[in-house]
């Protein structure tokens, strides 16, 4: 389904990605954890399309789709989700006319129905619930006064109206409590399915033991080093990054 | 991403030319011209002496060259000898609706404001003025039944002299400005609105303001006057045809709102902004004021600026009923090589007086943007409160927004605030809308709009969506 090859990448002339490679096959969930400055971000952000990343070279391919040529909407319209570390606020947008623009350019662009108003707004109150979001919130600005779980619940109810091919999450766990984390957590269940895909970016194991993967990566100094299942997470939860990298170059 | 170099000039779309046979005032400025627009007008007495003092006075303005120089645009000097100050079609106002000649009727159905019976806008009541005359009022027997007068400022001339000559200049004298003592002297036609005591009136009350002759400028002048415990909301919008000479639209508005009274005074100002090298588009130099004479009176001005060379205008509210309330809420767009220097005076006599302020500007191209504001707080006026929020949003590196806020304070008790802020349109606010799907454009209108949302909020639903669109259509080609 979504296929990395070689993927390099920049931004302000330095090179944070240097070689990705990765293989995501459909209804597979994929954690990508990572120490700071491992290029988590940077991954997600060139794979959603952000205009300040430069790649260099490489390619990503989705269901044979050249990903990288295609600008930021279009990846969305092709089904690319970015539930964003740290979501932007637009102050005097209320948030459910903000999710129908997006829904509907979406539909429209694969000559699907558009909603109005009242039927769109018949299916966000059913989606609200997924992660537990108050109908007053709807109306509010997006993300405009939003406290950090909400604003990322707020993105996890995005990617449930949006409905996309492939979830990018990044950090969706990163400043939540208990409370919120269970709640964004149980909001990624409820969306997995055969037909979807999921890469979840995390720094910590903790996410990972309510969002069960089915294959667990480790990305340090812009590549993949490793790829294991639940066991690697477990792994780097009691023995952290540092070797990690060596791992690979031993077998290298 | 928001491209400077991909700047291209939105359509104009109210740019046509009606062709219709109009008579003109002889070219040039004397006093000559001011009789003949008098005559034309078949004005009593009164308003003639008062045309002619105005006159005077503008004449001493010009040979001391006060016209002003303050604001923050730029022009070459204006040969007022030169212009020609009165158009109308030939044909007189008809007694009936159904009677107005076609070409009218045509133009104003263009422009989206249908005078015949059954196409009309439902609750909103229309005054067209069509250069130097008002064309056509819709709803006039409706209002009547109420002892709502509504209509031209000329029929009120001749049907109320008593109204007129009281509150004529009351808010705004003809010594006020450069430009206000110019449009006393020769102004022709506008709207006349007067509301009893204690009626609410049930429509929206409108006019449409059209330039069409190629030289002739457009002078007119509004009087809306809301008596003890009456309510009014009343809206104004307006355009030109596309020419690449500079046509000059100096009007004034003066509202007087008695004890409890509430005047809400819309603006959706369209006229022709000039093309994209900046070359020709109207100068609307307008006077705009309104006194809150009563206790616990309100006046609130909402205007949405996007047409227009050169913008010049400061809707004010002199409060000073006591506990009276004056709103001003803006939206001023500048584009192309648009300038627009645009804010309020709120001028607090009464006790207990509140105003707010609520301008927002937005830059593109190399438009020019200016937000100038008085909040003045005179001696007798304790427990003033101010609460000023401008705003500014530019797109590109081309365009420019400047604030100059002023306050004088004459009494300790005031309360003022003062916020503003200065943005771009975020790259990643941009990112975040075009990950859910939507182009730039779309991502752009949304965030703009989002940025104009609290004076939208204030315009009557129809007019919303009107500057929504305007707004659009007015940014299409600002970001590549």
């Amino acid at each position: 389904m979504l296929e990395i090859r070689n993927l390099t990448a920049s931004i302000g002339g330095n090179r944070v990605l240097n070689g990705v490679n990765l293989t995501v096959e459909r209804g597979e969930v994929h954690a990508i954890m990572g120490p700071n400055g491992s290029g988590k971000s940077t991954l997600s952000n060139v794979l959603a399309g952000h205009p300040q990343y430069i790649v260099e070279s490489g390619e990503a391919v989705l269901d044979g789709e050249d990903l990288l040529a295609l600008p930021a909407e279009e990846r969305a319209r092709a089904g690319v989700f970015l539930c964003f570390q740290h979501p932007v606020e637009v102050p005097g947008v209320r948030l459910d006319q903000f999710l129908r623009a997006g829904y509907n350019a979406i539909h429209k662009s694969k000559g699907l129905e558009e909603l109005d108003p009242l039927q769109f707004d018949r299916l966000l109150q059913g989606k609200a619930g997924i992660v537990n979001m108050e109908p007053s919130m709807l109306k509010r600005s997006v993300n405009d006064g939003f406290s950090g779980g909400e604003k990322k619940r707020n993105e996890i109810l995005q990617m449930a109206m949006l409905e996309p091919r492939l979830s990018i999450l990044d950090e969706p766990d990163s400043g939540l409590d208990v409370d919120s984390l269970r709640l964004v957590a149980d909001g990624i269940n409820q969306l997995r399915s055969p037909d979807r895909s999921v890469i979840l970016i995390t720094h910590y194991q903790r996410i990972l033991n309510l969002v069960v993967p089915d294959v667990v990566n480790v990305l340090m100094g812009g590549r993949i080093v490793r790829t294991g299942g639940v066991e690697l997470a477990e792994e780097i939860e009691t023995e952290g990054y540092e070797g990690q990298d060596e791992v690979l170059q031993a077998q290298g | 991403m928001v491209s400077p170099d991909s700047l291209a000039q939105a359509e104009y779309k109210y740019g046509f030319v009606t062709d219709i046979e109009e008579e003109t005032a002889p070219r040039g400025l004397t006093e000559d011209t001011i009789r003949w627009i008098s005559a034309k007008k078949q004005e009593p007495e009164f308003m003639l002496e008062w045309r002619l003092r105005a006159f005077r006075h503008f004449l001493t303005l010009v040979e001391k060259e006060q016209s002003p120089k303050w604001a923050n645009v730029h022009y070459p000097p204006i040969n007022f000898a030169d212009g020609v100050y009165y158009a109308a079609p030939k044909k007189d106002r008809p007694e009936s609706l159904e009677d107005v000649d076609k070409e009218l009727l045509d133009t104003y159905e263009k422009l989206g404001i249908p005078l015949e019976e059954q196409k009309r806008l439902a609750g909103v009541a229309v005054d067209a003025v069509f250069d130097s005359v008002s064309v056509a009022t819709t709803f006039k027997e409706t209002l009547s039944k109420q002892g709502i007068i509504f209509g031209s400022f000329n029929e009120a001339v001749q049907e109320h002299p008593e109204l007129v000559r009281k509150y004529l200049g009351s808010v705004v004298p003809y010594t006020d400005n450069f430009y206000a003592a110019l449009n006393s002297a020769v102004f022709s036609d506008g709207s006349f609105c007067y509301i009893p005591k204690g009626v609410r009136c049930p429509l929206e009350l409108s006019t449409y303001f059209r330039i069409n002759a190629a030289e002739a400028g457009q002078f007119e002048r509004t009087l809306i006057i809301a008596e003890e415990g009456s309510y009014v909301s009343y809206l104004e919008g307006c355009s030109a045809p596309m020419r690449d000479t500079n046509q000059l639209h100096a009007a004034v508005v003066e509202l007087v709102a008695m004890d409890n009274a509430e005047i809400k005074y819309s603006t959706i100002q369209n006229w022709y902004p000039g093309d994209e090298n900046g070359v020709g588009g109207i100068y609307n130099f307008v006077t705009k004021r309104g006194k809150c004479a009563g206790n616990n009176s309100k006046i609130s001005w909402t205007q949405v600026e996007t047409g227009s060379a050169i913008t010049w205008k400061y809707p004010s509210v002199l409060l000073q009923g006591d506990n009276s309330i004056g709103e001003f809420y803006s939206v001023a767009l500048t584009r192309g090589y648009q300038q627009a220097d645009t804010g309020t005076k709120m001028v607090h006599l009464g006790k207990n007086t509140r105003s707010k302020i609520i301008s927002k500007g937005i830059s593109a191209g190399h438009g020019q943007n200016t937000y100038r504001g008085l909040v003045k707080v005179m001696p007798r006026a304790s427990d003033a409160r101010n609460f000023t929020q401008c705003d500014s949003l530019l797109i590109g590196d081309q365009c420019g927004a400047h604030t100059s806020p002023y306050v004088e304070v004459q009494n300790s008790s005031a309360h003022l605030e003062h916020e503003a802020f200065t943005s771009r349109v975020s790259e990643e606010q941009l990112f975040y809308c075009q990950q859910r799907g939507m182009s730039a454009e779309d991502a752009n209108s949304l965030i703009i709009n989002g940025f104009c949302k609290e004076v939208f909020q204030q315009l009557p639903f129809e007019f919303a969506v009107e500057a929504t669109r305007l707004l659009e259509v007015s940014l299409e080609g600002s970001v590549g």
